[in-house]
């Protein structure tokens, strides 16, 4: 299962990043050989739209689970049609930390956004 | 001639200074038009006391996606700018809230799977004000993200008569609805403080001005608060001082009754008047 963690640095121990659609990188990981790539964010400095662009980002990563600190309601509305679970950081520091405790089923799932969202028009 | 008044920080004066400009320029048979451009708060027909005639309503175009006909290629997420649209698999959605109604992804679609359809986020009012100035407003539906549609429409909407002078107060701040408050204006009226917050928004607002190549003028709210730093600043970048209005309770008091600064001080009229001619006296 390969999951997409919002991050500060490209690396498996970076620090997460709390913002998703403005996150600096996406970490993805696979849970089960922990085999990691990033890419950077597309979306982190866009001027509004943040979250439909680095959702729709994601989308094409080819990841079916996102963790991160906060989702707005437009990330939630995409990653939602994507199809792709969204997931609270929880107690994890770092994407090490957040992936072991996916695999350990520590991490709350999202069913509603968890923020305002920030920047409109 | 247009001029707009503006300021960067907010609270300096910019309404008590337009709508005391506006009433100054009254005595001439040619009536001044009023435009409130803070779409988002409008609050000169406090002051100025319009009976409002006439309405309409700004729509802007939102659009609409065939899922029969939309083939997934993202051709619309990938021009749209503001990210409105996306293409996630087999879904495309739309994000009304981001949108600016720039119509391209319609343009765009190889299958015309997309029409847009109006979404209404605001109204247009106007009617005639105290001493038979020409009133209008525009009002941002609450909740709605984007005011500068409806003040672009505003600026079309009113009916203007060659020599007229339209007074346009804009809202604080230097972003787009700013912007747009003084794109084809002939002259900005900056209203400031003179105090570190007045001035570091004030070189702000002055830059606005600039990139537009529009003149600029300053008025000094609560003169003899705060320091020199905006009177040495002006000096240093050209900018005339074209008024000063004192720090004084009776101000304060009046306006917080709904008096303009030419009901609670006649004499302002005067001042007005010269800060007007000094206007259109400039190059």
């Amino acid at each position: 299962m390969r999951i997409v963690i919002s991050a500060i640095t490209p690396d498996l121990d970076s620090v997460i990043d709390p913002r998703f659609g403005r996150a600096a990188y996406f970490v993805v990981v696979d849970t089960n050989t922990m085999e990691w790539e990033s890419h950077p964010n597309p979306a982190a400095a866009a001027s509004g739209g943040a979250g439909t662009q680095a959702a729709q980002y994601i989308a094409h990563l080819g990841t079916r689970v996102a963790v991160s600190g906060d989702f707005g309601p437009n990330a939630y509305d995409a990653l939602n049609a994507a199809d792709i679970a969204m997931y609270l950081l929880g107690t994890s520091q770092t994407v090490r930390a957040a992936v072991e405790n996916y695999r350990a089923g520590q991490l709350t799932p999202v069913g509603a956004p968890t923020g305002e969202g920030n920047h409109r028009r | 001639m247009r001029i707009t008044v503006a300021s960067g920080k907010g609270g300096t004066g910019k309404t008590t200074i337009a709508t005391s400009l506006a009433l100054s320029l009254t005595d001439d048979g040619n009536l001044p038009v009023f435009l409130d451009g803070d779409v988002e708060a409008p609050n000169a027909h406090l002051f100025l006391k319009p009976a409002f005639e006439q309405q309409q309503v700004v729509a802007i175009l939102i659009p609409q996606v065939d899922e029969s006909k939309c083939t997934y290629c993202g051709k619309c997420a990938e021009i749209c700018q503001y990210h409105a649209i996306v293409v996630v698999g087999k879904k495309t959605l739309v994000f009304p809230q981001l949108c600016h109604g720039c119509g391209s992804c319609t343009l765009v679609c190889p299958e015309h799977a997309i029409h847009e359809v109006p979404e209404v986020i605001g109204v247009l009012e106007r009617g005639p004000a105290r001493r038979g100035i020409s009133f209008s407003r525009g009002l941002l539906n609450i909740g709605e993200p984007m005011a500068v549609p409806i003040i672009r429409q505003l600026k079309k909407w009113i009916e203007v008569q060659p020599g007229q002078v339209e007074i346009l107060d804009a809202p604080p701040g230097t972003s787009c609805p700013v912007v747009e408050c003084m794109r084809g204006a002939d002259f900005v009226l900056l209203v400031t403080e003179p105090t570190p917050f007045g001035l570091h928004d004030l070189r702000l607002a002055v830059q606005v001005a600039r990139e537009l190549h529009i003149p600029a003028g300053v008025v000094i709210n609560r003169d003899g608060t705060g320091d020199e730093r905006v009177d040495e600043f002006c000096q240093t970048e050209g900018i005339p001082i074209l008024l000063r209005v004192p720090f004084e309770r009776a101000i304060a008091e009046g306006v917080a009754r709904g008096k303009t600064l030419v009901d609670i001080h006649p004499e302002y009229v005067d001042h007005f008047r010269q800060l007007f001619m000094q206007i259109t006296a400039l190059p």
